[in-house]
């Protein structure tokens, strides 16, 4: 359990959040182009990194918009948190 | 030395002092014909069946902590095999007739007790997944029973049935029940080593060496080592190890925690199951309830929980039996599991020749871990799946043939 801070609300409690995975995949611009192995490489295959993690999180039980964060996914601690359509930043500690 | 009433009553003669290690801690040779990456239940067992069933030489099991150490020592040991889809079936309930000739197997008691399992349901919605379920069974062969409330209540007295989690039935599966995680690492790392099994421990995997798309050997940190094949069985760490050999895997890394109580008096002789409010509990021999929570809903390798979840579990089980309300919980602890996206395992090839795969149990392969064992070895043995190992193969991912027991069983597995 840790404490996420949502970039429009400020820091709230992990409870009132959900997280939805992996950020940064990009749909394919044009499905009906894709084959059958790059378009399962997009739905389900996930780097699921021992170390720095970037996903979505929604603010459930607050402003229910989404946004990213950069996690670390053995000590859990947020590096920081940005909106929702901002470039992957490079990186802290990445 | 073989386990018998008279080897005991022979070493009690000498105050029992003098039994030999059950396994020993032999030094990494430098090249072995298979290497199982993994000394939790599924390797270990990987490696038995592949000396026994196959009689292959030269085998080795490397763990980076100690044996048994990782989910095959975090889990709440059910065990059961009423899944929904015919695959599933298959795979699961290979794994329980295995489990029941287990401890002569082996030669070491595993502590199976199929003391049977309940599946409660606590809507209309729940009896229809139950039923669906268990003629679904019925179907496979698989022993399965659809209770009603007065069933539940005249097995379990002290359930409470008209709480805000109401019972209206259950489905009972009687071979389901539990066994010793603990000794199934041991009894199969003892059986393996006899067969001539190198079991080492403390040897972490730092990379895997491949040359033209064929794996040639591991980098450890107790040195290199060259291998013809190798087996990947690493469960939470599924990702990181694929990622080293340059590929992906449909997964992902979630904790998910257990506890249990303080030893009490024999009170619950079953296990209980309820998908709708997640709780999972039986009683252990030792008295102790054991609690398993729900997984957390982020990726993680932090091997603990979060206090929600544990909030998420206790709720539940005070509702459902009062009588658990002043009990003490003694020890809670973390797994990482690796969580595939319709909830079935994944074994078999990978993109790397002679590198093979078994992962993606999720929350639910301490169940599976004789029948895992027995398919992954006859897939690296042969170097084709096996006939039941094949639907779970990483293509299902491209292919769109998932054996979705996501949406079947719900959350509980």
């Amino acid at each position: 359990m840790f404490v996420i801070k949502c970039p429009y609300c400020g820091e709230r409690d992990q409870t009132e959040f959900s997280c939805h995975g992996e950020s940064h995949i990009a749909r394919p611009e044009n499905p009906n182009e894709v084959g059958d192995v790059e378009w399962g490489k997009y739905l389900f295959f996930r780097s699921n990194p021992k170390g720095m993690h970037y996903e979505r999180w929604t603010h459930d039980h607050g402003c229910r918009r989404w946004f990213n964060v950069q996690r670390h996914t053995v000590t859990d601690k947020i590096m920081q948190t940005y909106k929702m359509g901002q470039p992957k930043p490079k990186g802290i500690n990445d | 030395m073989k386990y018998s009433l008279l080897n005991l009553v022979r070493n009690a003669f000498s105050y029992h002092e003098n039994w030999q290690e059950a396994w020993t801690n032999p030094g990494l040779k430098k090249e072995y014909d298979i290497i199982i990456v993994g000394g939790g239940g599924h390797g270990l067992g990987t490696a038995y069946y592949l000396a026994k069933q196959f009689g292959l030489k030269n085998i080795a099991v490397l763990e980076k902590g100690w044996i048994g150490g990782g989910n095959t020592g975090r889990n709440t040991t059910i065990i059961r095999s009423n899944y929904l889809w015919d695959e599933s079936a298959a795979l699961y309930n290979h794994a329980v007739n295995l489990w029941e000739g287990l401890s002569s197997e082996l030669n070491y008691n595993v502590m199976f007790s199929q003391r049977g399992l309940f599946h409660l349901a606590h809507t209309v919605h729940d009896m229809q997944e139950i039923t669906r379920r268990g003629y679904s069974n019925h179907l496979n062969g698989i022993d399965a029973e659809i209770l009603n409330k007065e069933d539940v209540l005249k097995k379990i007295p002290f359930i409470n049935g008209d709480g805000r989690y109401p019972i209206m039935g259950a489905l009972l599966q009687r071979r389901g029940g539990t066994a010793r995680h603990d000794a199934v690492a041991w009894g199969y790392a003892r059986a393996a080593e006899n067969l001539g099994v190198d079991i080492i421990q403390n040897c972490e995997v730092t990379g895997i060496n491949i040359t033209k798309g064929i794996v040639t050997g591991l980098e450890t940190t107790r040195g290199s080592v060259k291998a013809k094949k190798v087996g990947l069985v690493p469960a939470g760490h599924s990702s990181v190890l694929a990622n080293m050999a340059g590929f992906q895997l449909p997964i992902n890394s979630v904790p998910l925690q257990a506890l249990v109580s303080e030893p009490i008096k024999p009170v619950l002789d079953c296990v209980i199951m309820s998908n709708a409010v997640h709780v999972y509990v039986s009683q252990s021999d030792k008295g102790e309830l054991v609690v398993g929570a729900g997984s957390d809903a982020y990726n993680s390798y932090s091997q603990r929980g979060s206090f929600d979840m544990i909030e998420h579990i206790m709720g539940p089980l005070v509702e459902l039996f009062p009588i658990f309300s002043r009990l003490k919980m003694l020890r809670q602890w973390g797994g990482i599991v690796d969580v595939t996206p319709d909830r079935s395992p994944i074994i078999g090839k990978t993109p790397i020749e002679n590198l093979f795969i078994n992962c993606g149990w999720g929350t639910g392969g301490f169940k599976a871990t004789p029948g895992s064992a027995h398919v992954f070895a006859e897939t690296v043995a042969t170097g084709e799946p096996s006939k039941i190992a094949a639907p779970f193969s990483i293509d299902r991912h491209y292919s769109g043939a998932l054996v979705d027991e996501a949406a079947a069983a719900a959350v509980a597995h």
